[in-house]
Formats: structure tokens, sequence, C-alpha cells
């Protein structure tokens, strides 16, 4: 694998861009691999990398049924920050904040990982206390946060509603200046060309149909693409973790969900950081062509189809112009939908599974694209030791069982209120 | 949107009606004491990417629960009962053991 550079640049400018390499082979399957990690997302190509290259597993295949960045690697809204408040979460986030900060060098390609730093606002004193309360855990954990009054929001952010007219008027925010936004199509490319440097077969239009066991123990899988052997199988395909998962027989905590997210027209740069909305479930920022790239609700109901409902973009458009009335008259470019995991208490799972030699990574909600490197960091170690990562360990299948679930939002059971 | 026929309102849209998950799922004597059985009720759903039997509760009309069944890939919807007249119903009414 040539190594993208200054020079490497320079060097294919002289020769017109006719002589790139293909950043990964388009692989066939062998008969056979020591691991095979289903679903060529984010998560799926990191934990392909990582067992490459902090544990030497290289006989690796990445099963993918689509295409590489197809799924919710490329639908989500790029946001990243480690702003978590219990245990478990807090920390976790945070390791995947460290490996953001290295990650265009760890794989030698820019992910154009911009911290410009994200604010959620709040709208009454006691909900700025509860920001307290969360900024206080962070720095605590060496995480760094700061909490604005009225006029410091207003320094930075001028631009939100400050009028006496607005509907839930900002009365200060809580301020993470380490997060951010990264490029997420960058994202499973720069994974992708990494673990193929390494040796792992990435193979694209693949979908796996069926589990090969031996009793208890997962021998290989069945796709579209003939049998596959394998050691170990790892499942990284969260949005349709239910899916394989009733094909490998397990039961799932898990609703699938669409998750809506929204592009504007281009404007001039505007929106300096990411601006979450705390009165509502709103959040921006800007994307480097100009766009403004906003989330809000899920959809709310069961759902597999990758498309969402007009109702939630009539909220969504209502928060946009309630916390920023000049651009109500902006129009939308595009929306989209993704398919989310939605576990009960919106906390991931990642863990080993009653089936051996089959891994879970799954339950993302809506927060798996700032997960990406320390899933795969912490997924790769559970596979290739067998023992859930330390970061991982209050991500097992059986917090639910025991009462031990990491509900941050405090919203209860019911996966589409999460 | 999603237009679901009420049986007492007619074809409403979906923005009218509050969303009350699977009605598979079958809640257990209120002194069962079983806690798998709390467990599998609270927590574990087949969550089937096909036909979905779901609760709906006609909020801004009749205020009447519902059961719909739904494709969840692509919305068509197949039927829609009163969940009071759905077979669910009896095992919802069913009494504890005295």
């Amino acid at each position: 694998m040539a190594r993208y550079s200054a020079f490497s640049i320079f060097r294919n400018a002289l020769s017109g861009q006719k002589n790139w390499q293909r950043a990964w082979r388009a692989a066939e399957p062998n008969p056979s691999y020591d691991v095979i990690v289903i679903g060529g997302g984010g998560h799926g190509l990191a934990t392909a990398f990582y067992l490459a290259e902090n544990h030497g597993i290289r006989n690796v295949a990445v099963l993918e049924k689509g295409y590489v960045g197809g799924g919710n690697v490329g639908r989500n809204t790029t946001v990243i920050r480690s702003n978590y408040l219990l245990d478990g979460n807090t920390q976790f986030y945070e390791f995947s904040m460290k490996l953001w900060e290295n990650m265009s060098r760890a794989l030698n390609f820019n992910v154009m990982f911009s911290q410009r730093g994200q604010l959620v606002t709040a709208h009454s004193a006691d909900q700025l206390d509860g920001f307290s309360h969360r900024a206080n855990i962070m720095r605590l954990n060496g995480i760094d946060a700061d909490i604005l009054d009225r006029d410091a929001v207003r320094r930075l952010v001028p631009y939100l509603d400050f009028s006496d007219t607005a509907r839930f008027p900002i009365h200060g925010a809580i301020f993470q200046g380490r997060a951010g936004t990264a490029r997420h199509d960058a994202v499973a490319w720069g994974y992708a060309r990494a673990a193929d440097g390494h040796g792992v077969d990435i193979i694209q239009n693949c979908e796996v149909t069926g589990f090969l066991r031996d009793g208890n123990r997962i021998v290989g899988v069945e796709t579209t693409k003939g049998r596959i052997g394998a050691g170990k199988v790892g499942l990284a395909v969260a949005g349709h973790t239910s899916v394989l998962g009733a094909k490998a027989g397990l039961e799932l905590p898990i609703e699938s969900h669409v998750l809506q997210a929204f592009v504007t027209e281009p404007l001039k740069p505007l929106v300096d950081h990411v601006v979450a909305y705390g009165a509502d479930h709103f959040y921006v920022s800007q994307s480097d062509k100009g766009g403004l790239v906003f989330g809000g609700n899920l959809d709310g109901y069961n759902s597999y189809a990758q498309r969402g409902n007009l109702g939630v973009v009539c909220e969504v458009a209502e928060a946009a112009s309630a916390l920023m009335p000049c651009i109500s008259r902006i129009r939308l470019l595009r929306h989209w939908g993704g398919v989310m995991d939605m576990t009960p208490d919106a906390s991931p799972i990642i863990c080993p599974t009653p089936i051996e030699g089959l891994y879970l990574n799954g339950g993302w909600c809506y927060g798996g694209f700032k997960a990406t490197p320390a899933s795969g960091w912490c997924f790769a170690h559970t596979i290739a030791t067998g023992k859930p990562h330390p970061l991982i360990a209050a991500y097992g299948l059986d917090r639910f069982r025991t009462g031990h679930t990491l509900d941050e939002a405090g919203a209860g059971p019911s996966a589409w209120l999460q | 949107m999603l237009p679901i026929e009420c049986p007492c309102c007619g074809p409403r849209d979906h923005d009218e009606f509050r969303y009350g998950g699977d009605a598979s799922v079958t809640r257990p004597a209120h002194d069962d004491p079983d806690p798998e059985a709390w467990y599998r009720y609270v927590f574990i759903r087949a969550n089937p990417a096909g036909l979905h039997r779901e609760f709906w509760q006609h909020v801004i009309g009749c205020r009447q629960w519902l059961v719909v069944e739904r494709d969840t890939r692509n919305h068509a919807i197949a039927s829609v009962e009163l969940a009071r007249k759905s077979p669910h119903s009896k095992s919802l009414a069913r009494k504890s053991p005295a």
C-alpha cells in the first residue's frame, strides 16, 4: 500500500493523476478465515483494522452486504463528543475521543477531524444545574467541559434567538471544546484501506444469510457468495442486529427505528460549532461545503425502511427556526434515514454471546459514529482474547437481566422513547 | 404520512396516534415471581423485518387502543383492530391466581 503524503500528491499531479492505486483490493472470499467480521461499516472495518494492528490477527474478512460506507457510517450527522454522565459511558467515549485525535495519522488517511467544539443550550436554571453536574463528572474524568452563562453563549453563537420573544429563552450552555465533526465517508474508507494494508479481505456485495454451527459453536457463515469457514465471527451490523441475531438464535433487547438527517442548501460560514438545542431534540453543524447538517428525533415506530416520515421533518424545521430564526427561510436540500438498533437504555451492547465463537457489537442507537474507533478497538480485543475489554465491561447483554442498565436520559425501557 | 384505518374514526394520519410498541409480548401475571418472565416482557423483542403487531392509541380521536399489523420494511398495513377485541387482549385480561 503506497502511503499518502504531500509528496504523493505532488508526484501524482505530475503524472496526470493516472497512477493512484485502488484504496483497497476487490477481494473474493477464501474458503475460511481466523475471524470473520460481518458488516463493512465503520465499526466492522475498525474492528478488522485493530484485530490486525493490535493483535496480529490478519487472516480476517469483512463481509458487507452492500458497499463500504453505504449504511449508517455514511448516514449519520458526523458529530463526535465525549460528554457522557454515567460511569462506563464517560470513560469509553473519552477513550474514543483520544483515538479520534490521532486517527488521520494512525490510518494515513485524512478524516477531516475538526474539533470545533460542541455546546448544548440550557433553558432554565435547573437545566443548567443538571449540565453542571455533567460537567463536573466530565472534569473529574479528565475531560474538558465548561459551563457558560447567557452572555458567554451569546458571544460564542450570536445567531441564536436571544430576543425577548424566544419561546424558550437561553439561560446558558455546557460546552466541550474538543468535540467536533469528521468526514464520515473518510472514516469508513480510511479504516478499509488501513485494514486492507494489513491483509484483511474486504468483501462487498456479500450478504450473510445464515450461520454454520457445530453444536453450540459457530464455525462459519452462509453467504450470497457461498459458505465461508471461520474460527470466530463478530457481528457489527447495527440497525439489523436483530435480523442476523435471530439467524444465530440470539434473543435480543433491541428494536429497529429510523432516524432522519437533513442538509440544507450551502451557505457562507455561519455555524462555527456543533450546537444542540436543550429545549427540544435538534442539533446543527455546518459542513465544509456550507450545508447546515441537522438531525432530530426518531420517527417513533419500528422500521427497517431507510427513509423517514414528513412529521419529523416538520418538527425538526420547527425546532431549527425556534433556536435559529435566521435560517427559517433556508431550503432543505436533502434528507435521508438510517436504521438504528435502539436498546432499552440507549447504550450499546458489545460482548461475547452465549454461542461459542460469536461476538456481538450492536445496539448503538444514535450514538454509533463517535464511538467508531473505540468500538473497533474494544471489540477486536474481545474477539482476540474472548474476554470483554475493561472499557466495555458495562456493555454486556446481561445488564438488562441484572438491572445494571446505563440509561443516560433516564427515559425508561421503551426503545422508541429513548 | 402513515394512514391508519381507525375502526371508529376511519382513515387518519399517524400523527393523531401514540405508538405503544410490540403487541406480541405478553405481560406476566401481576404476582408472577419469575424474574426471567418479567425480563423477557420488559426487554426482549422479536423486532422482525416484516409483519409486526403493534399498539397505537388514537389520542387525538376516539382514544381507543388499536392493534395494527404493519410491515416494518415498507409500512404497508395488513390489519387494524381494537386492542380490546384482539386475541391478545384475552391474555392481557388474565387474572392473577388467587
